[in-house]
């Protein structure tokens, strides 16, 4: 569509809405349940309204034709599978949604996107107000499937009211269609192609927009892409969107059961280990208070940093895993850990995908050792080298996840998981209790 | 006319020929083009950004006053492509992907140019250059470094037409006379020749197999009085180059195939869709016109119909496989970014200009007019009950007559190995990378609509080509291609290309051959266009197909719990820079 259709879109709105006031009923059926609805009504919302969650991520209920770029709303309807958010409901209608085959499409296309960008969500903006997180959180991703891909992109911070964080973009084109300044011209347009594809923004349009139109873009934004300077923290974390509550009637991670607490516990051995990690995962893992005293009747602590214990005595049951691998000694301790015990748990991104050290995964070693130890604004020229002695580990040209190295057996997502998170999840593992997670303590930050 | 009004309210349709202009002249868009486009055009000048890196015929910095575009097809893999493009490389000073210091040279690879008979081949400032070896390139080289013109010394590019069945039989390769089939528009009327034609259950020829008639007839029934035909002439898919014979053999036959469209659905104007690597043939194409225009088969009264005016011209390409996906044709023919469109509609509801638009390919078009022109009844008596007619098909790569075949439907794989005379053929490729791949198994298999659905590209692998290294040729091509627009194809390629190369280094074991279908399945549900949907169809067919050489590829000392990890690799990088 092009600028001009833009104008007249933008000038027609309340001539449409008119318009729209004979609406003609209509039924159609959302696995299986029947629903009346109006004519015409776009599918995601007349699903939405009526209790039926269809995830998307580029659908904005006012740009028509809808964008259809993200295909998070993948369903069937009559028989044939394409995105939701571009259909009109019409009568007679018959829509799948929650099939298992479905349901992994959709999810599949959600790790896509965290593997596909570099969302280090503890570290960014929006984390919180984002769209994309909260689709993770709504499927109950706690790890994507594909490996990630670490492409190298620039942040661009030339725009005079922005900051466009490219690593985080979906490519969703809301902004591209709905951001234009009061002549209709304009202010992002996709740029390149395929794994290329950025969103670029117009320098010399970018500073026309008002304060308000810059805001709006930022909240348009799905992901933290957009980040308008100065007002990216505007709203304290713990108060934003997505903090709290899923929009789903039942909890995504809730299993259904009732908790379920064993009484006969046999004691059980866990080893833990930090990698590449920052111990913030250990320190979560204290977290749990006073029930700490109830696991210590019941757990005994192998090779582990909270006992300091330096070597396998035993075989343990569980193994839980910080950090992901930088160096060589990284990996002989996984593969021992993978020895030593029966099961193998990530603990957090790091473990799971690399984490937050995974930022130098975009850049060439070379240049990030040349940093570190020649040209650091600490280093004196000539002073340092890049330490080489036998007896260090060998650093790793990326940062591995853990299930790159090893099997790993189960994930627990977060920056750092919760406290609770990590002991019900063990604690279901080791005894086969039965707890569910709660929205608020399923996190990717 | 019709083409001034529509464009003259419309120059955002003439940005791409505006590009090229300026690509032309001195090879490369400067940011004074950009400025002076955006203020001429009043649009953003991002937005002129997003379209010139969208096509990559398209610079932004000089190009060589030579810009050599040599394909990475597998098929000139497999003919030469790393010693041609050393050769070129070595004479010219130029690295892959960029320039030379003085500016004179600049060496880009490109995805199949459509001269897979005659491979390796490239293009010179778009004139072809076939069947290189690194003497002939070395002479290239130095002729131009001493002044001579690529028009002057590129290759002339032979039709290789190897084969047509008995002459009543065959169809498009026939005596061609222009005006016979435009003739008989003068006494039947529109339905009429939509009716002839759906006789004959003439199926599209660009891939989809859609009935023409019936797609005709659709377009017909739409309200408004302005429609537009399309013909596409984007052949992008590897290893086709019909549509390149079609247009050099017989450019009037497709001309007249857009015109019987014409008037059937009412449409005043066509426009060609010619893919950029197709440019050389431009001025036989616009003379081709300009000779139809004097013989009144174009413009007022068309072949003495009276009221019936159509016109035709030609909207060049500028570099991108997606674009052959009809509604990323119809963007990119209005100047935009070659996206697929998001589909609720069909072109033939809303199309160029959002107006409704017949897009056919080429030999489609050449297909109707031979209809019309012999009548269903001859046609009927080609081909088999059920799939009258014929098919060109571009084979390539291990036979010794690599060239055009026009068969009859219903043509077995094995009938068509032996009329090319493959050479120990193993693995064929059907329809290019978005088709199917075929074991020797299948060979008896026929070549039609509900068996092997051949739109035209058809390469023999033999024995000694490595399935993985074709693969992953396939994979680069779509990862390049993919347009971006949606995730599932932008990120999945990209994601599949990875998997291949850890297969590659023999890191693969069972568990990522799984998850390569797995994937693969869900690309094809979710991705918005064909690009998308197909583009592993042939990696997980050639997984069912080939077990034992995958059995080989799987490393089976780490089944298990310790996975297979590139220590050395991985370290490599370090104990360089730690050591020096
Ligand atoms: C990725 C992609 C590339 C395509 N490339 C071409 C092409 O180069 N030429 C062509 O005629 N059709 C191509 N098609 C098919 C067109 O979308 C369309 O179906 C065809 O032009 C319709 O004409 P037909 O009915 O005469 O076959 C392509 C489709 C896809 C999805
Ligand atoms: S909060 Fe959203 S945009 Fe930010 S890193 Fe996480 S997923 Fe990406
Ligand atoms: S910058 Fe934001 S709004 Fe724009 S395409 Fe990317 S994710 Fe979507
Ligand atoms: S499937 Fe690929 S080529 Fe097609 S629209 Fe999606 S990204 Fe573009
Ligand atoms: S929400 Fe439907 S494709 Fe993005």
């Amino acid at each position: 569509m092009d600028r001009k259709d833009h104008k007249k879109k933008h000038t027609s709105h309340s001539v449409t809405a008119k318009r729209e006031q004979v609406k003609e009923r209509v039924t159609i059926r959302i696995d299986g349940k029947e629903i009346r609805t109006e004519a015409g009504k776009n599918l995601v919302q007349a699903a939405r309204e009526n209790g039926i969650f269809i995830p998307s991520l580029c659908y904005f209920e006012h740009i028509d034709p809808p964008l259809g770029t993200c295909r998070v709303c993948t369903c069937n309807v009559n028989g044939a599978s394409g995105p939701a958010c571009m259909e009109k409901v019409s009568d007679g209608m018959e829509v799948e949604v929650h099939t298992p085959e479905l349901k992994n499409v959709r999810k599949a296309i959600v790790e896509m996107m965290f593997s596909e960008g570099n969302h280090f969500c503890p570290s960014c903006e929006k984390s919180g107000d984002c769209s994309l997180q909260h689709m993770g959180y709504e499927m109950g991703v706690y790890k994507s499937r594909f490996p990630h891909l670490f492409k190298d992109r620039l942040i661009d911070f030339n725009p005079k009211r922005f900051v466009i964080e490219h690593n985080r973009c979906v490519k969703c084109r809301r902004c591209v269609e709905e951001v234009l300044t009061n002549d209709g011209n304009r202010v992002f347009s996709f740029s390149n192609r395929g794994n290329e594809t950025l969103v670029a923004i117009d320098y010399e349009q970018e500073a026309k927009l008002s304060e308000e139109q810059a805001l709006e873009a930022m909240r348009i934004c799905p992901t933290g892409a957009i980040l308008v300077r100065g007002q990216a923290f505007a709203r304290p974390f713990g108060t934003r969107k997505f903090d709290m509550k899923s929009v789903q009637k039942k909890d995504p991670f809730s299993n259904g059961k009732k908790k379920k607490k064993q009484n006969g516990r046999a004691k059980k051995t866990i080893a833990t280990i930090s990698l590449a990690g920052c111990f913030g995962c250990h320190m979560s893992m204290l977290d749990i208070d006073l029930e700490l005293l109830d696991l210590v009747e019941f757990i005994e602590f192998n090779k582990s940093p909270i006992n300091d214990i330096k070597e396998f005595t035993k075989h343990c049951d569980v193994g839980l895993i910080e950090g992901g691998c930088c160096n060589s000694e990284n990996v002989e301790v996984l593969r021992e850990f993978r020895k030593k015990c029966d099961l193998l748990v990530s603990v957090g991104e790091c473990a799971i995908w690399g984490g937050l050290p995974a930022m130098r995964n975009t850049i060439p070693i070379g240049e990030c050792l040349e940093e570190a130890y020649l040209n650091g604004i600490t280093t004196e020229t000539g002073e340092y080298t890049i330490p080489n002695s036998e007896d260090l580990p060998k650093i790793l040209d990326q940062v591995y996840p853990c299930n790159e190295i090893v099997k790993i057996d189960y994930f627990i997502p977060g920056c750092p998981p919760d406290a609770h998170h990590i002991w019900k999840a063990v604690a279901n593992l080791l005894w086969d209790e039965q707890y569910s997670v709660l929205y608020s303590e399923f996190k990717y930050d | 006319m019709n083409k001034e009004t529509t464009e003259i309210r419309n120059p955002r349709t003439q940005l791409l020929d505006r590009l090229w202009e300026y690509q032309s002249a001195k090879s490369y868009i400067s940011d004074e083009d950009v400025k002076a486009l955006s203020t001429e055009l009043d649009i953003s000048q991002v937005e002129i950004e997003g379209v010139i890196s969208f096509y990559h015929f398209f610079h932004r910095k000089p190009a060589g006053k030579f810009t050599i575009y040599l394909n990475n097809s597998i098929l000139s893999q497999h003919k030469g492509f790393d010693r041609i493009r050393e050769a070129f490389e070595r004479e010219t000073g130029a690295l892959t992907g960029g320039i030379e210091p003085s500016g004179q040279f600049g060496l880009f690879e490109t995805a199949c140019i459509g001269l897979s008979d005659q491979e390796p081949a490239a293009l010179i400032n778009f004139y072809p250059f076939t069947n290189l070896n690194t003497l002939k390139v070395k002479s290239i080289i130095s002729a131009l470094k001493q002044g001579a013109d690529p028009a002057d010394i590129c290759d002339p590019v032979p039709d290789n037409i190897r084969h047509t069945p008995s002459p009543d039989k065959t169809l498009i390769f026939r005596p061609y006379q222009p005006g016979n089939a435009v003739k008989f528009l003068r006494d039947h009327s529109p339905e009429e020749v939509i009716s002839e034609i759906g006789k004959t259950k003439l199926p599209g020829m660009g891939g989809a197999f859609f009935p023409v008639a019936r797609k005709w007839e659709i377009c017909r029934n739409q309200p408004g009085d302005v429609k537009y035909i399309a013909c596409n002439a984007d052949e992008g898919e590897p290893g086709t180059f019909k549509d390149r014979v079609i247009m050099n053999a017989l450019p009037g036959l497709m001309l007249e195939g857009m015109i019987i469209s014409g008037y059937a659905v009412g449409a005043e104007e066509g426009i060609i869709y010619l893919r950029a690597e197709y440019k050389w043939m431009l001025t036989k194409l616009e003379k081709c016109i300009e000779q139809f225009r004097k013989m009144n088969l174009l413009g007022k009264n068309v072949g003495g119909v009276r009221g019936f005016n159509f016109d035709i011209r030609i909207q060049v390409g500028a570099g991108a496989y997606v674009c052959g996906e009809e509604t990323a044709m119809l963007n990119s023919m209005e100047g935009k970014r070659g996206e697929p469109r998001a589909k609720r509609s069909y072109p033939v509801e809303r199309g160029f200009l959002q107006k409704p638009t017949v897009v056919n390919n080429v030999e489609s078009f050449c297909a109707a007019a031979r209809v019309i022109e012999l009548g269903a009844e001859h046609i009927l008596r080609t081909g088999t009950k059920e799939f009258p007619g014929t098919k060109l098909i571009s084979v390539s790569g291990d036979c010794y007559k690599p060239g055009i075949y026009e068969i009859e439907w219903g043509t077995t794989v094995k009938e068509v190995l032996g009329l090319c005379e493959a050479q120990d053929p193993f693995f064929i490729q059907v329809s290019g990378p978005s088709g199917i791949c075929l074991s020797m198994k299948e060979v008896e298999r026929k070549i039609q609509k509900d068996d092997v659905a051949c739109c035209g590209s058809f390469m023999v692998f033999n024995k000694s080509r490595d399935i993985l290294s074709i693969l992953q040729n396939y994979s680069d091509f779509f990862k390049s291609e993919s347009c971006g627009v949606c995730t599932p194809c932008r990120a999945g390629n990209f994601i599949i290309q990875r998997k291949l190369h850890r297969i590659e280094l023999g890191l693969a074991n069972k568990a990522d051959f799984e998850e390569i279908r797995e994937w693969g399945n869900i690309m094809g549900i979710a991705s918005r266009c064909g690009l998308g949907k197909m583009a592993t169809r042939t990696l997980l067919m050639a997984i069912e197909k080939f077990p034992e050489y995958f059995d080989g590829k799987i490393d089976q000392k780490r089944e298990g719990l310790n996975l297979s990890f590139d220590m050395e690799a991985a370290t490599a990088e370090y104990i360089k820079f730690s050591s020096s």
